[in-house]
């Protein structure tokens, strides 16, 4: 696509420097120091588990643990908790592998409108996902130092999800647990480097939307969902 | 058209609004006092703050030495992930090229997460100009809009409302007929905004940090309004300042990991969002045609000079988080979009003395700004350097002080003059004197009482008692 204006502007950038313009070679230094790999070092994975839960009181989110047996049960009770009649979720390759499929056809069979995203429906998506009680997705990374999770948005993925119901349901593989968005951001710029693609949108989302715009007063809930629940899986 | 500068009302006047204020004030102290422990707290959580800061200030200096590679790539970068890039070295280019984005789509309907960019180039303005009608989605950002009222703080920016107001504005704007809880408030603004996300025929944001190596434009929010407008319009505009950008992902990790606990003290925010170009094929959300604006509007002209830290700035507000002039003055004293120590830094570079040369001197050189900023920015340094400048080569001081340093002059460089005056100075100022300060003096005095006591004259003056000293006597 196009560049506009970029000579004459980066031209005037660089006679303010008083030197001639870099176009390539600038490499990044070596960083003097590193604090960010000091973070939660040498945990488990056990041991970051226990950090995320923690951190969730912190980001008022709910923390379930089960494994692959025990998520169907435990989705059912967390939609039901929610009172949610309209279900929008992924359509995830690990869907299958997590006996999703078999869940939400069960949901369906029992009076449930469930919609899987779908790329063949456009816009249609969206739509059903702004009257969608509850939005169903896997974390791709998850950072136990802030309570995060990591959603690379595409086509089986969409950004909507994560966003627009009221209540969100994310599905943490513990595999995905790393300490902190330091382990997350280097696998993105590796994977750049390797050509590898980045996705169009990633999202980093820590709990429920808040703000504290009214009085310092923290309002749980604004734009985004109101209520939030991690269920971390043994994998 | 608005601009960085904020109304004609002089400075004195802005201060005296402010500091009469009183639930202003009180909001601003007990805001200040939540944010800076949040940051506190953080700061200790970690143990080592001094080290990140160290690395925050390493990756800013190398990369605005090298701003030039970085926004070159950057730009590449977008324009094959699909997007536009267009270089505005002035915020008229920047509005023009936005507006006519949009008198393209003919779009009616603007919606906007919040961005301090926009609000120095007057952007809103300038599509209303075009006929759009530009909604604020930030809730903060959208009461000020319905009260035509501007941000007096760069994270919080209605903190000087209270929510009896808010209920009044709403009551008045909106039709609401609820109460006052600010839960209630924010589902009616969650209603009302969802209804303008899903017809709003452009969405425009601001950017936090871009990633050079990617193209990667990210917003840090905690309500989820940008999420909202870069994955409902079909059309989107981002605009960035040019000192946005961050080499790779590994650096905006650290920036984003600094201004998280600088601003709000938490881990992170609810919404971390890095969106590159436009959206894939087979993709249902995310914008089909996508414009990222980089904005120089003055910034280029702080490079290479003794101010260029400024542009490190990550626009956290810890600094007007612990100002305490901030805290007496409020927000819209500053008369500027950039409120607090660093607006009186950069105010003055991006739009000259002429009209805020009372900025640098809306400080009390305590140093607590510089030390908590995250990227190390020397603030109440630069702030010294502002007033050296316009004392020394502007000659743009208040009028009062250039009186008062004209007489000072000319009365201590006549030896007589002056032994005679400090000698008569207790008696002289007598009447204006209250419980040994003087409050409400007389003449080149009163340029300094009218913001500040005076002390009142010794009884004896210097000369006398360092006299009496030579020869052994009593000294007081």
């Amino acid at each position: 696509m196009t560049i506009m204006n970029r000579e004459a502007f980066l031209e005037h950038v660089t006679a303010n420097l008083h030197r001639p313009r870099r176009t390539n070679g600038v490499e990044r230094p070596q960083w003097s120091i590193r604090p960010q790999d000091e973070v939660l070092k040498g945990l488990s994975k056990d041991e970051l588990v226990d950090v995320l839960e923690e951190h969730c009181k912190v980001i008022h989110t709910n923390f379930k643990r089960t494994d692959r047996d025990g998520l169907a049960a435990i989705l059912k009770e967390t939609i039901e908790g929610y009172k949610a009649k309209a279900i929008v979720a992924s359509s995830d390759s690990r869907n299958e592998d997590y006996g999703l499929h078999d869940f939400y056809q069960k949901l369906k069979d029992d009076g449930n409108e469930v919609h899987l995203w779908d790329e063949t429906n456009g816009k249609e998506n969206q739509a059903f996902a702004e009257r969608a009680d509850v939005g169903i997705t896997f974390s791709d990374i998850t950072l136990a130092e802030s309570g995060t999770v990591t959603l690379f948005n595409n086509k089986y993925n969409g950004r909507s999800i994560s966003l627009m119901p009221r209540t969100y349901i994310a599905i943490i593989p513990k595999s995905t647990i790393v300490p902190r968005m330091t382990q997350a951001t280097k696998q993105i710029h590796e994977a750049n480097q390797a050509g590898d693609g980045v996705a169009s949108c990633i999202s980093f989302v820590t709990g429920p939307s808040n703000s504290a715009d009214i009085e310092m007063n923290l309002i749980v809930g604004v734009h985004g969902p109101v209520d939030v629940t991690y269920i971390m899986v043994e994998d | 058209m608005l601009s960085i500068k904020l109304g004609d009302i002089s400075y004195e006047d802005r201060v005296q609004k402010g500091v009469e204020n009183d639930f202003m004030r009180q909001a601003v102290a007990s805001a200040q006092g939540r944010f800076r422990s949040g940051r506190q707290n953080q700061a200790d959580k970690w143990g080592n703050w001094e080290d990140w800061r160290t690395l925050g200030d390493e990756i800013r200096t190398h990369t605005l030495e090298n701003i030039d590679y970085y926004l070159q790539l950057l730009s590449d970068n977008v324009s094959k992930r699909g997007g536009n890039v267009f270089f505005a070295q002035t915020a008229e280019e920047a509005n023009h090229y936005i507006q006519n984005v949009v008198k393209e789509k003919n779009a009616k309907k603007i919606v906007k997460s919040k961005s301090m960019v926009t609000e120095e180039i007057g952007m809103n303005e300038a599509l209303e100009e075009v006929g759009a009608d530009v909604v604020e989605s930030d809730l903060g950002e959208w009461i000020l809009q319905l009260d035509e009222d501007p941000p007096s703080h760069i994270v919080a920016p209605a903190v000087h409302k209270n929510k009896e107001q808010v209920k009044e504005t709403f009551a008045e704007k909106k039709g609401y007929h609820q109460s006052s809880k600010p839960e209630e408030l924010a589902g009616f603004a969650r209603e009302q905004l969802r209804q303008e996300f899903l017809s709003a025929d452009v969405g425009v944001t601001g950017c936090n940090f871009a990633v050079a190596e990617s193209g990667a434009v990210t917003f840090v929010t905690n309500e989820g309004n940008a999420r909202m407008v870069t994955a409902i319009p079909d059309t989107q505009i981002s605009v960035m300042g040019m000192e946005r950008v961050v080499p790779t992902y590994e650096e905006l990790d650290i920036l984003v990991s600094l201004l998280t606990r600088a601003a709000v003290g938490q881990d992170l925010t609810s919404y971390v969002t890095s969106i590159t170009g436009t959206c894939h094929e087979g993709e249902s959300d995310g914008p089909e045609e996508y414009h990222l604006v980089i904005v120089d509007n003055g910034r280029s002209s702080i490079l290479g000079t003794e101010f260029q830290s400024a542009l490190h700035c990550i626009r956290c507000a810890a600094c007007i988080n612990v100002c305490p002039v901030y805290r007496h003055v409020g927000g819209h004293a500053y008369g500027s979009v950039y409120p607090g120590p660093i607006g009186a830094v950069l105010t003055p570079l991006l739009d000259g003395y002429e009209d805020h040369k009372e900025l640098p001197y809306a400080s009390s050189l305590c140093g607590a700004c510089t030390e908590v900023c995250p990227v190390k920015i020397p603030l109440h340094e630069q702030l010294i350097r502002h007033r050296e400048i316009i004392v020394e080569q502007e000659k743009k001081s208040p009028k009062s002080e250039q009186l008062a340093m004209k007489g000072f002059a000319k009365w201590g460089s006549n030896p007589a003059a002056y032994k005679m005056s400090t000698a008569m100075a207790r008696s002289a100022t007598k009447p204006w004197m209250k419980d040994e300060t003087i409050t409400n003096g007389p003449g080149p005095l009163k340029g300094w009482t009218v913001n500040r006591d005076f002390p009142a004259p010794a009884k004896q003056t210097f000369r006398s008692w360092f006299k009496e000293r030579q020869k052994g006597g009593e000294s007081q």
